[in-house]
């Protein structure tokens, strides 16, 4: 179908073939690969050229010696560590995030609850992770993952609870007048107006969100519980002075939390397709 | 088709004064406004920023309600008029939902109305078939010229199809060329579709090209001063812009402008876009 009278827009650019764009891609993370393995050499040969002492910093052949070693055996099985780590983390993410969007709904729904709310979800905020995770492993039992769980709910709770109550609330006033124009009741608004608008904000706070979630079970780690986790893996191997070990438990738990944030950014992919941030001529 | 004189017109503006309020003061943005609209007509509003006009077409469209006077629209109060969504609204900007898929974007009011799937679907097809969109339909709005947006914009208003269109500055923010391409559209548009339609512009030309009638408004308190019976023959075309008679209507409306304090006012001090801002969603 042609159209009769002047278009008035431009026609797309046709779409690049898949090699070009898997060409492109390669092209993209060229850069960040050559820092990478740069850097990796570079620390290598420090280590060895200055004779430096493996309890001050390991070389990353060590590391990756110690990863391998233990990776399903020894005193500290990595594999097996991360798995709980990760376990808890992503408890704490589905209790933090439930409870957040909750409160979020609730606060862009009544003025009343946001007037309530907010202060103490700012206080709670406020509060040192440190300080308060002996007093939740007290109080979830130091050997239950939820203590741990509850932790990194604390740390997630906030971001998603105060990204989405924006994405609800700061909808363009223009949608809402032709909203009110076809008389939408509010249900109609929230599902077809707000609830989309909010996603993109859900997303972003959702990937801060397994980051943080990590770092709120390894903290709550540190102050005690099951042996086997990484958390207990770094202090533990840390005074038996093997270093090694604790570098690759690190090195072990940012692998996590990397693919614990790319699976989010999959997620955002399917869900947003459509989105500034997603539809970008950029992977990644 | 300039009728006022019929037994029920589609917009009915009694009497009506708005005044709003902004800091401690009161600003009186309409006052003692009459408008009778008849079935078919095309009336632009048209006067100097912060003279109402934007406030005139949200009242007709019960976006805000008159401190005094009644607004009424095909014989019922704004507001019934609205609930029973006898209007289509297109904004300066087009407000597309970006999730949504052209065609979708267009079905948004059907959905809320109600209608069915298989009809919903028809619908669409035919109002973007209308705005000589079809290619589109599954496109994204971000994939769209602003020109195209705002097509879409306009499909969507007239998918319920409407007795009345309000369109506030609908091509504003575009480019001279795209807006004249999209004047021809929305008068190739009224003519097939027989709506009445109400337009806000600050374009004199494009309110003489356009209109059967112009109300023309004063700023601070806004009046309706003049109201010009736009004589141009139907349809018009490039040719009617080179008439003697447009030129005529041109020189009018600018007169009838600069009467009413318009040309040469000393700028508002308070927007009507802030105005309508202050009082819009109630």
């Amino acid at each position: 179908m042609t159209a009769a009278a002047p278009s008035v827009g431009v026609p797309l650019p046709p779409r690049p073939g898949r090699l070009l764009r898997m060409g492109r891609t390669v092209r993209y993370y060229v850069p960040a690969i050559m820092v990478f393995i740069g850097v990796i050499v570079l620390w290598e040969l420090a280590v060895r050229g200055f004779g430096m002492q493996a309890f001050i910093l390991p070389a990353p052949s060590a590391i990756g010696a110690a990863l391998v070693e233990n990776w399903g055996a020894g005193r500290w099985p990595l594999f097996e560590a991360a798995r709980v780590t990760l376990f808890e983390a992503v408890g704490g993410l589905l209790i933090g995030t439930t409870v957040g969007l909750i409160v979020a709904f609730g606060i862009a729904r009544w003025a009343t609850a946001r007037d309530a709310v907010l202060p103490f979800a700012i206080a709670a905020n406020a509060i040192p992770i440190i300080a308060i995770a002996p007093i939740f492993n007290a109080w979830f039992g130091i050997t239950n993952p939820l203590s741990k769980m509850m932790i990194a709910a604390l740390l997630v709770f906030f971001p998603i609870m105060i990204n989405v109550t924006r994405g609800l609330t700061q909808v363009e006033p223009s949608a809402l007048e032709l909203m009110r124009s076809y008389a939408a009741s509010d249900w109609e608004i929230l599902r077809k107006l707000r609830l989309p608008n909010a996603l993109p904000y859900f997303l972003t706070a959702l990937k801060v969100a397994t980051t943080l979630s990590l770092i709120g079970a390894i903290v709550g780690e540190y102050f005690g519980g099951a042996s086997n986790v990484i958390g207990r893996v770094v202090v533990q191997s840390a005074s038996a002075l093997r270093f090694d070990v604790t570098w690759a438990a690190i090195l072990l738990g940012a692998i996590t939390g990397i693919a614990f944030y790319l699976a989010i950014v999959a997620l955002e992919r399917v869900l947003i397709p459509w989105h500034s941030t997603v539809r970008g001529e950029h992977p990644g | 088709m300039t009728d006022s004189s019929q037994p029920t017109p589609v917009v009915r503006v009694s009497g009506v004064d708005k005044q709003f309020t902004v800091g401690h003061g009161v600003t009186t943005a309409l006052d003692g406004i009459d408008l009778e609209i008849g079935r078919g007509e095309f009336v632009s509003l048209i006067g100097p920023s912060g003279c109402g006009k934007s406030t005139l077409l949200r009242l007709i469209g019960d976006l805000t309600a008159p401190t005094a006077g009644s607004v009424e629209v095909n014989g019922k109060p704004a507001h019934a008029a609205r609930r029973g969504r006898e209007y289509g609204m297109v904004f300066q900007a087009p407000v597309l939902f970006e999730w949504r898929s052209v065609s979708d974007n267009v079905k948004l009011p059907l959905e809320l109305l109600g209608m069915d799937r298989s009809e919903r679907d028809a619908r669409a097809r035919e109002m973007l078939a209308l705005v000589e969109l079809s290619d589109f339909a599954s496109h994204h709005p971000y994939q769209l010229s602003g020109g195209m947006q705002q097509r879409v914009a306009i499909a969507r208003a007239l998918a319920l199809q409407p007795s009345i269109l309000l369109m506030d500055e609908p091509f504003g923010a575009l480019d001279e060329m795209t807006r004249e391409r999209m004047n021809a559209e929305v008068l190739r548009i009224w003519q097939q579709t027989g709506t009445t339609i109400v337009f806000v512009t600050h374009s004199i030309p494009e309110a003489v090209f356009l209109s059967t009638r112009v109300a023309v408004m004063s700023a601070r308190p806004g009046r309706i001063t003049h109201v010009v019976d736009v004589a141009l023959p139907q349809p018009r075309n490039d040719e009617t812009r080179e008439d003697p008679r447009y030129f005529r209507h041109v020189t009018e409306v600018r007169e009838a402008l600069r009467s009413g304090g318009a040309l040469g006012a000393e700028p508002a001090l308070v927007s009507e876009e802030r105005m309508a801002a202050e009082g819009g969603i109630g």
